[in-house]
C-alpha cells in the first residue's frame, strides 16, 4: 500500500488510529492487530479481532517505527492491537523532549 | 497531517482538562474542540478564503486557530496596533475573508471589500451561527495553516507562509504528549499576530497544559495573573521580562508557583538574565531562538546550561549565557560566509538551517533554497561546544574597512558598564572606512563618553571601540521588545555631528 507523510490510517480490528510522521521509502503493508489498515475514511468491515501475537496495544499519543523501512507513526486513538510493518513489529520511539519554549 | 488533530488528541486523551482560561471557569480540552469543530463548519460554508483575527489575547483565538484547521482555511492574525489604513490594507490582502475582532476595535475593520465582520463576543458565544453546511474537509500537511504578516519596516509587509506540517512537524519533534502535570499553566502575553503565541497555543494543546491570556501586556497585570492563576509556566521577550522583574523588586512580591521561564524574540543581555536568575532562583530558564519562518524555537539554552555556566569559572563556559544555546535534535544549523561556504566554529557569519519545521516561505515568494536550507538572515557564530550566539541583523552588521563587526558583541560589552542603562551599536557613513561604529547611550546619570570608549577597548579590539558615543534619552522599541534599528540610523546619521569623537 501507499503510506504518505501526514496521512491517517485506522486499525481494521480495533480502536487504533495513527497519522503518518515520516513515510517509508517503499510501499510496504501496514498492519495492526497482524491486518492490513485501513484509510482513516474507510468503513471497518466487521467484527475482527487482533491476533493473538500482535495485541501488546497502542498508546495515544506514543511514537512507533521501523528504521529498516525508515517509517514513523504517530498513534492519535489507542487500541488493542499493536503495529506492524510487513510483518516486522514497529517499535517504541523513545522521547527527547525539550524544556517549553514557548 | 493538521494542527486540529493536536487538539482531537487533547481531547481523547485528556478531555477534561482545562485549555484555556481559569481554572474555575475555563474551556475544556473536549469543550474546545466542539467548539472549533463547530465554527468550521460555519467557516467553510462562508465564502470566505482566510480566517483573520484583530484583537487581544483571549480563548477565541485558540478556538479559531484550531477551527481553520478543520475548515482548512489559513488563520492571519494581524496586529491591530498597526495604524488604521495599514490594518485596512492587510485586511484587504485576506479577502474574501472572515475577521473576528474584538467588540472595540469593530469599527477599524468594517466596510473593506470581501471581507465580512464578526465581534469576538458574537463569535465565541455562537460560532455555528453563522452559516450552516456539512462536515468541512480537515487540512492536508501541504497546505497553509497560518500566515503572519512581518513588520514591513522599509516595504509593505510579508505575509510569511507556515504549513501544517511545519507546525505539527515542531510540536511533535521537540515535546511528549501529554507530558504536562495537571497543575501546570502557562501565561501567554505575546500579542496574538507574534509566532510564540501561535506556538503556545499548539505546544499546551499537545502537551495538556492550560493556558492563560493576558490580553495585553502590563508587568503589574503579568505578576497579578500569574499569581492569581497559578502559573508554572511563562514565556517573556527580553524588555517584559525585565519590567516584571523591576515590578517584583519594587512591591516585594513573589512568584510562588513559577517554575519555568523561557525569553526569546530579542538579545538578552547577560547582566539582565544574571539578574533574573538571582531574583527567581527556584525558576528554570530557557532561552529559545527562532523566527516565524522556522516555526518558533530551532535552539535552546537549557536550565541545565544556564546553571552550568552561571557556576563555571572558565570564561569560555560563562559566556554560554549569552548565547541562545544548542539546536534542536531536529535541526541542521550552519554558519556560512558570504558565498555560502560553511565556517568553522569560532568564525561568524550567516545562519543557515534546514529542518521539518523550516518554511522559509512567504506568499508569493519563496526564500527556501531546493536543497531545504534557509538562509535566516541572523548573523552569529558557534562555539567548540555547539552554542550559537548571535550578533544582529546581517543586514545590521557594520562593515568598517573592509571588517565585519557585530553590533551585538561590543552592545554587550558596553551594557555590562555600571553607566550604561541602554545601548544600540550602529554603522554610521564614513568618508575613511565606509562605515564607522557608533554607540547610541541611554546613560544612568554620568556621560563620559572618553570612559565606555576605554572600558570597550579594553575587552575588545581597537576597531570594535565606538567612534562616536551619542546620549539619547530613550532607544525607539516596537511593542514586542524589538529595538527599531534602522529608525535609529536614520535619525542618528541626520542629527550626529560628522567629526569624530576622540
Amino acid at each position: 500500500m501507499k503510506i504518505t507523510a501526514g496521512s491517517r490510517w485506522k486499525s481494521a480490528v480495533c480502536a487504533t488510529e495513527i497519522v503518518i510522521v515520516k513515510a517509508p521509502k517503499e510501499d510496504a503493508r501496514l498492519e495492526c492487530g497482524g491486518v492490513a489498515m485501513l484509510a482513516v475514511s474507510a468503513e471497518r468491515a466487521g467484527a475482527g479481532a487482533p491476533s493473538p501475537e500482535r495485541r501488546d496495544g497502542t498508546l495515544l499519543g506514543k511514537r512507533y517505527g521501523d528504521q529498516t523501512a525508515g517509517l514513523e507513526v504517530l498513534c492519535i486513538k489507542a487500541g488493542e492491537g499493536s503495529l506492524s510493518l510487513d510483518g516486522r513489529p514497529l517499535a517504541l520511539r523513545e522521547a527527547r523532549p525539550l524544556p517549553s519554549s514557548d | 497531517m493538521h494542527t486540529g488533530l493536536l487538539l482531537e488528541m487533547a481531547a481523547e486523551g485528556l478531555g477534561g482538562r482545562i485549555a484555556v482560561g481559569p481554572l474555575e471557569s475555563g474551556i475544556t480540552f473536549a469543550n474546545m474542540l466542539v467548539r472549533a469543530r463547530e465554527a468550521a463548519v460555519s467557516l467553510a460554508a462562508s465564502p470566505a478564503r482566510t480566517l483573520a483575527y484583530i484583537g487581544l489575547n483571549s480563548p477565541a483565538f485558540s478556538i479559531a486557530l484550531f477551527a481553520s484547521a478543520f475548515a482548512n482555511r489559513p488563520f492571519a492574525p494581524l496586529n491591530y496596533r498597526l495604524p488604521d489604513a495599514e490594518l485596512r490594507r492587510l485586511l484587504a490582502r485576506t479577502a474574501p475573508c472572515l475577521v473576528i475582532v474584538d467588540d472595540d476595535m469593530l469599527v477599524r475593520a468594517a466596510g473593506v471589500d470581501g471581507v465580512t465582520v464578526v465581534a469576538r463576543s458574537r463569535w465565541l458565544a455562537a460560532p455555528a451561527a453563522l452559516a450552516v453546511g456539512p462536515e468541512p474537509v480537515a487540512a492536508d500537511p501541504e497546505d497553509i495553516a497560518v500566515l503572519l504578516f512581518t513588520s514591513g519596516t522599509t516595504a509593505e509587509p510579508k505575509a510569511a507562509v507556515l504549513r501544517h506540517r511545519h507546525l505539527t512537524g515542531y510540536v511533535i519533534s521537540t515535546l511528549e504528549f501529554m507530558a504536562a502535570a495537571e497543575d501546570e499553566a502557562a501565561l501567554v502575553s505575546v500579542p496574538p499576530y507574534h509566532i510564540a503565541a501561535v506556538s503556545a497555543v499548539l505546544t499546551s494543546a499537545y502537551l495538556g497544559r492550560r493556558v492563560v491570556h493576558l490580553e495585553n501586556f502590563a508587568p503589574e497585570d503579568w505578576v497579578r495573573l500569574a499569581r492569581r492563576e497559578r502559573v508554572t509556566h511563562a514565556m517573556l521577550v527580553p524588555t517584559m521580562l525585565g519590567r516584571v522583574l523591576d515590578v517584583l523588586e519594587t512591591s516585594g512580591e513573589q512568584l510562588p508557583f513559577l517554575r519555568h521561564l523561557s525569553y526569546g524574540g530579542g538579545p538578552m543581555p547577560t547582566a539582565a538574565i544574571e539578574r533574573a536568575m538571582r531574583f527567581l532562583p527556584a525558576v528554570d530558564f530557557v532561552n529559545g531562538y527562532g523566527l516565524t519562518e522556522t516555526s518558533s524555537t530551532i535552539a535552546v539554552l537549557t536550565p541545565e546550561d544556564h546553571r552550568a555556566a552561571q557556576a563555571s569559572e572558565d570564561p569560555a563556559i560563562r559566556r554560554r549565557l549569552g548565547s541562545v544555546g544548542r539546536p534542536l535534535p531536529a535541526i541542521e544549523l550552519e554558519i556560512r560566509d558570504a558565498e555560502g561556504r560553511s565556517v568553522p566554529a569560532g568564525e561568524p557569519g550567516e545562519v543557515w538551517v534546514r529542518g521539518e519545521q523550516v518554511s522559509g516561505e512567504y506568499l508569493n515568494q519563496n526564500a527556501i533554497r531546493a536543497d531545504g536550507w534557509f538562509s535566516t538572515r541572523d548573523y552569529g557564530w558557534l562555539d567548540e561546544g555547539g552554542f550559537l550566539f548571535l550578533g544582529g541583523r546581517l543586514d545590521d552588521v557594520i562593515v568598517r574597512g573592509g571588517e565585519n563587526l557585530s553590533p551585538g558583541e561590543i552592545e554587550e560589552v558596553l551594557r555590562a558598564h555600571p553607566d550604561v542603562r541602554d545601548v544600540a551599536v550602529i554603522g554610521l557613513p564614513d568618508d575613511e572606512w565606509g562605515e564607522r561604529v557608533a554607540a547610541v547611550v541611554v546613560s544612568r546619570g554620568d556621560r563620559r563618553p572618553e570612559e565606555l570608549r576605554r572600558w570597550v577597548r579594553e575587552r575588545l579590539r581597537s576597531t570594535k571601540t565606538p567612534e562616536d558615543i551619542i546620549y539619547r534619552d530613550t532607544l525607539p522599541y516596537n511593542e514586542t521588545g524589538k529595538l527599531l534599528r534602522r529608525a535609529l540610523k536614520l535619525e542618528v546619521a541626520q542629527t550626529a555631528p560628522p567629526a569624530r569623537a576622540g
